[in-house]
């Protein structure tokens, strides 16, 4: 397993350096310029219907997209403190989902406690989970406790068959991430009327924008239940994001300009118009706020003069705030759009 | 531009007959006759809209017909068109070994007729 951007002193493990060279892409206009075009310009939130919590960097896998160059060797992790200051926030608001990040989130040792807080609460919550997760020995009944709590799984797979997957997630990964599929089936996450779900999130293995997400899905789900028995509900496409380690792919593999080209070229207002930070307020591990979690890995807040950390969250002035966007923002408005939940407008395909 | 600068600078522009930058150049075309440029575009995108095959399909078989012609605009496209639409590695070569066996089966299949002026001709 390969160390994190930070443990090997890379340069782009700085926010600061990333910026620096999304900054300079070349041959792109700027993306306000893309959103004045689009009439979207300054783009404005439309209310929080999610509060995304990503509890920490702290993760068993060291996959080579990663936009938080999360791994073993990070210590940055949610206290329970912080978390309590999310429960108090949620309780003051109607916000219906939680969707709880990381890192692996269930590797912060508060994490079942924020679960349990957050269902008290009456809100539904998202696990954003590696699935490998799932079978260390140190999580014993985990996916019995999210079944049991009736949480979401958001669970990531790049793709059905194991030499794509292992490229980008790690040696041995598709096969222990095809047996976690197999637990969680089993406990009833992803049969139709178990109320348990359970979706898949494909991101493209290499310097290419994903496909139309209905065509990949019925790909996946054809594939995975004649090989592997595995069903699940829906299939989320997500591009991948120019930042950390897969911008330190980009600018090694040379193919750093010609992605930021794809990506402008591919500008979509509509998808645009319905990028998920709009609708979504983002908590870093240390309860500062941003517009999402691609933001807080650039160390982007939300706007001066808002409330900047959790402690201080007050619905009325964050529900309307101005976006902070930047060119890593084609990510999610090319084409059919990505987010958090997959493509954002119906359908599209990229060109070519 | 006296002639001997404007061949050296043709020749600087034009170092090789394939230059990758062109393919984005294609709509350039257009510029010789709008009218034909614009009706083909209708035509190659009707072609690969998603219908009786899907637009994965399409690709794959674009990619195999690329290989045939041996197009390295098209096989450039279409390689990131097959992975764009959710094909891997694996799909993607079978499609060129299709290509690869309709070409040398064509050839081969010729040998009958070689066989029929042999026999013609032989006692």
């Amino acid at each position: 397993m390969s160390p994190s951007l930070i443990a090997l002193g890379n340069p782009l493990a700085s926010a600061a350096e990333q910026r620096c060279v999304l900054g300079s892409s070349n041959g792109i206009p700027p993306f306000g310029q893309s959103l004045r075009r689009a009439g979207l310009f300054p783009l404005a939130a439309t209310g929080i219907t999610a509060l995304q919590i990503n509890v920490g960097k702290l993760c068993n896998q060291t996959c080579r997209h990663c936009h938080v160059d999360a791994g073993p060797d990070r210590r940055e992790i949610m206290t329970r403190e912080t978390m309590e200051l999310c429960l108090a926030a949620l309780s003051r608001s109607q916000i219906p989902t939680v969707d709880i990040t990381g890192g692996a989130p269930e590797l912060n040792p508060h994490f079942r406690w924020l679960v349990e807080g957050v269902k008290k609460l009456g809100r539904h919550v998202i696990d954003r989970s590696n699935l490998t997760v799932l079978l260390l020995p140190s999580q014993g009944n985990l996916a019995e406790f999210l079944a049991s709590h009736r949480v979401e799984i958001v669970a990531s797979l790049p793709y059905y068959r194991e030499a794509q997957t292992d490229a980008q997630r790690g040696e041995g990964v598709f096969e222990k991430s095809i047996e976690a599929l197999q637990k969680l089936n089993r406990l009833g996450y992803g049969r139709e009327g178990s109320g348990l779900t359970l979706n898949l999130v494909y991101n493209p293995v290499g310097a290419f924008l994903p496909p139309a997400q209905s065509g990949i899905e019925r790909q996946f789900k054809r594939e995975l239940e004649q090989r592997h028995g595995v069903v699940f509900d829906h299939l989320y496409a997500i591009t991948n994001m120019p930042i950390s380690r897969f911008l330190k792919f980009l600018l090694a593999s040379g193919n750093y300009e010609s992605y930021m080209e794809k990506l402008a070229h591919a500008f979509n207002p509509a998808a645009a118009a319905g990028v998920m930070c709009r609708a979504m307020l983002s908590v870093g591990w240390d309860g500062r706020l941003y517009d999402c979690d691609f933001n807080q890995m650039l160390e982007l807040p939300v706007n001066s003069g808002l409330p900047a950390h959790i402690r201080d969250f007050d619905p009325s002035r964050l529900d309307g705030r101005t976006i902070e966007t930047r060119n890593h923002c084609y990510g999610c408005t090319a084409g059919a759009g990505s987010s958090c939940g997959g493509a954002t407008v119906a359908e599209a395909s990229p060109g070519t | 531009m006296p002639p001997v600068a404007r061949v050296v600078a043709e020749e600087e522009s034009m170092q090789g007959y394939y230059d990758a930058n062109d393919l984005a150049r294609f709509p350039e075309m257009g510029k010789g006759n709008k009218e034909l440029w614009e009706k083909f575009s209708a035509y190659y995108s009707a072609v690969f809209a998603e219908g009786a095959l899907s637009e994965r399909e399409k690709a794959l078989i674009a990619l195999a017909v690329a290989h045939a012609v041996q197009c390295p605009y098209c096989i450039d496209a279409y390689s990131q068109a097959c992975l764009e639409r959710g094909s891997n590695i694996e799909e993607m070569t079978e499609a060129v070994h299709v290509a690869c066996a309709i070409r040398g089966g064509a050839s081969l299949v010729h040998g009958i007729q070689m066989r029929n002026i042999v026999g013609k001709l032989s006692m």
